[in-house]
């Protein structure tokens, strides 16, 4: 195991073994939150009972709906963008101040358009993902060096080919930051828009034990959200470590 | 690249040509090159030198095809060459223009994309281009692996494997040390013999346009224009030795003769 990973588990492992110790001595009450432990044990009773397989399935559905659709909205229109100036600079300002607009208040308008099945959740979680997409595309395909735009003239390339063989294949360490974010985003967005409103997914399950004081539900169905999210992250991560070990820049 | 027969070579003519930078709202528009008059006989090797700032790059994006002339015309093969890159033309640039996610291999393969050629084909070209470059056993390695040498010879791998009649090189040895560049000399003029295609090559190293050229154009400071033309007189079977050789002195005294006064002006200095 290499030493930062060892200090990231290390870290981890810490803050657990603090909650525990705190939960078992009771500063912190088991009404509040059990202890880690516990925690686990309920999360592998539910899953073994599979009474919230239908949730999850739904919420983690939606989510990969949503990021996908973000994914390829963002890069293309990223790709677009960045042949565009005047449109690009336009949009600046709201790329820049884009997660300060509480997206989640959109969420009867969304309703009123999409119906009250899983598209206003689903839109969402896109609404949320799209944005750091398109930044941080913008900013790879911002970096490519002016000597292989060249060199792709000097293929004669077009636009298309361009983007497709040159410009996002560069800025693909960029475009997997945005991804990363994404993940996360899509998760946010989906189980966010289930704890205000559903009848259905890991966020209204999590809202219902919330409210009903359900510890032995809302508390594994977070560190469930959790352990999804750094899954992904961690393929992802490995995925660009690849990436950018052949570009010599780690 | 073929192995015998040679390709036809290119015929470049460039007639007043003229390049102006239009100026912004503070800065008055910069005249850079020009006019110029000059022709590349087929398959010759042709160097310019010239003060830094002289237009030297831009003459070589206007014959490529990467920019327009503001006055003048350029032509190649015949047909004026408008800001559109024509078929046949290759170019090396001073900058690392590999591929940074693209095997070596894929690296000089990418030139062949629209080729109208067989996988087989494609494949036997880039295992030539490896062999003749020196490449071979990285083939499956990628540029961030490679010196600054070796990436270098990358790129003009995936010129020639393109196998055009004409190739600009734009200072391409500028980033190497001195026992690299006369080395890649060498392997260029071995090359360039090999193809028989004209060769166009832009550099600041006086001794470098000494002992490749046939002949060697002397630009002034900016705006940059031919002020002499000097033919060395080498024969086509010439390598990195020809600096033994008590004429390549004299060709490099007069290049520096006719280039002092305008690298002077460059600095802001009269000559002395």
């Amino acid at each position: 195991m290499k030493r930062l990973t060892l200090y990231r588990v290390a870290v981890v492992a810490i803050v657990i073994a603090i909650l525990e110790w705190l939960c078992l001595h009771g500063t912190i009450d088991r009404i509040t939150m059990p202890p880690p432990h516990r925690i686990v044990l309920d999360l592998y009773k539910l899953l073994a009972s599979g009474s919230l397989n239908k949730a999850i399935a739904k919420t983690l559905g939606n989510a990969s709906i949503a990021f996908t659709l973000a994914l390829i909205v963002g890069v293309i229109s990223s790709a677009v963008l960045h042949g565009h100036r005047a449109v690009r600079d336009t949009l600046d300002p709201l790329f820049a101040t884009y997660y300060a607009i509480p997206i989640f208040a959109f969420y009867p308008l969304l309703i009123y358009l999409f119906g009250l099945g899983d598209g206003p959740q689903i839109m969402i979680g896109f609404m949320l993902a799209v944005v750091a997409v398109i930044v941080n595309t913008l900013n790879g395909l911002d970096r490519v060096p002016v000597v292989l735009l060249k060199t792709a003239r000097i293929h004669r390339l077009t636009r298309f080919e361009i983007a497709r063989t040159i410009t996002l294949p560069y800025a693909m360490p960029y475009v997997l930051t945005g991804v990363k974010l994404a993940v996360a985003y899509s998760l946010i967005g989906v189980i966010g828009s289930e704890f205000i409103m559903s009848r259905g997914g890991m966020g209204y399950e999590i809202s219902f034990a919330y409210t009903s004081f359900d510890n032995a539900t809302m508390y594994p169905l977070i560190v469930l959200t959790l352990l999804a999210a750094i899954l992904v992250n961690g393929l992802l991560t490995r995925w660009e470590k690849v990436l950018l070990q052949r570009r010599g820049l780690r | 690249m073929p192995k015998d027969d040679k390709v036809a070579a290119a015929d470049v003519s460039l007639r007043g040509v003229t390049k102006v930078f239009p100026g912004g709202r503070d800065r008055p528009p910069v005249h850079a090159l020009g006019p110029i008059d000059l022709d590349l006989h087929k398959a010759e090797f042709f160097a310019v030198v010239g003060p830094s700032g002289c237009g030297k790059s831009t003459l070589l994006e206007l014959i490529a095809g990467l920019s327009v002339a503001t006055q003048g015309v350029v032509e190649f093969e015949g047909r004026p060459i408008h800001g559109e890159v024509p078929q046949g033309v290759g170019v090396v640039f001073q900058e690392d223009a590999c591929l940074p996610w693209l095997d070596v291999a894929d690296n000089i393969a990418f030139s062949l994309r629209h080729a109208d050629l067989s996988s087989a084909q494609k494949a036997e070209r880039v295992q030539r281009a490896l062999a003749m470059m020196g490449l071979a056993d990285f083939a499956t390695s990628y540029p961030a692996q490679l010196s600054g040498g070796m990436r270098q010879r990358v790129c003009i791998a995936r010129t020639l494997v393109m196998e055009p009649r004409l190739i600009l090189l734009d200072e391409p040895f500028g980033a190497l040390d001195q026992q690299t560049r006369l080395l890649m000399g060498d392997e260029l003029l071995r090359l360039w013999r090999q193809s028989g295609a004209t060769v166009f090559l832009i550099t600041h190293a006086l001794d470098e346009a000494a002992m490749l050229a046939d002949r060697i154009g002397v630009m002034s400071a900016r705006p940059g224009r031919l002020i002499d033309l000097v033919e060395t007189g080498w024969p086509r079977d010439r390598d990195s030795r020809i600096v033994e050789n008590a004429a390549f002195g004299a060709v490099t005294a007069r290049l520096w003769k006719s280039l002092r006064e305008e690298s002077l002006k460059t600095m802001g200095k009269a000559a002395t």
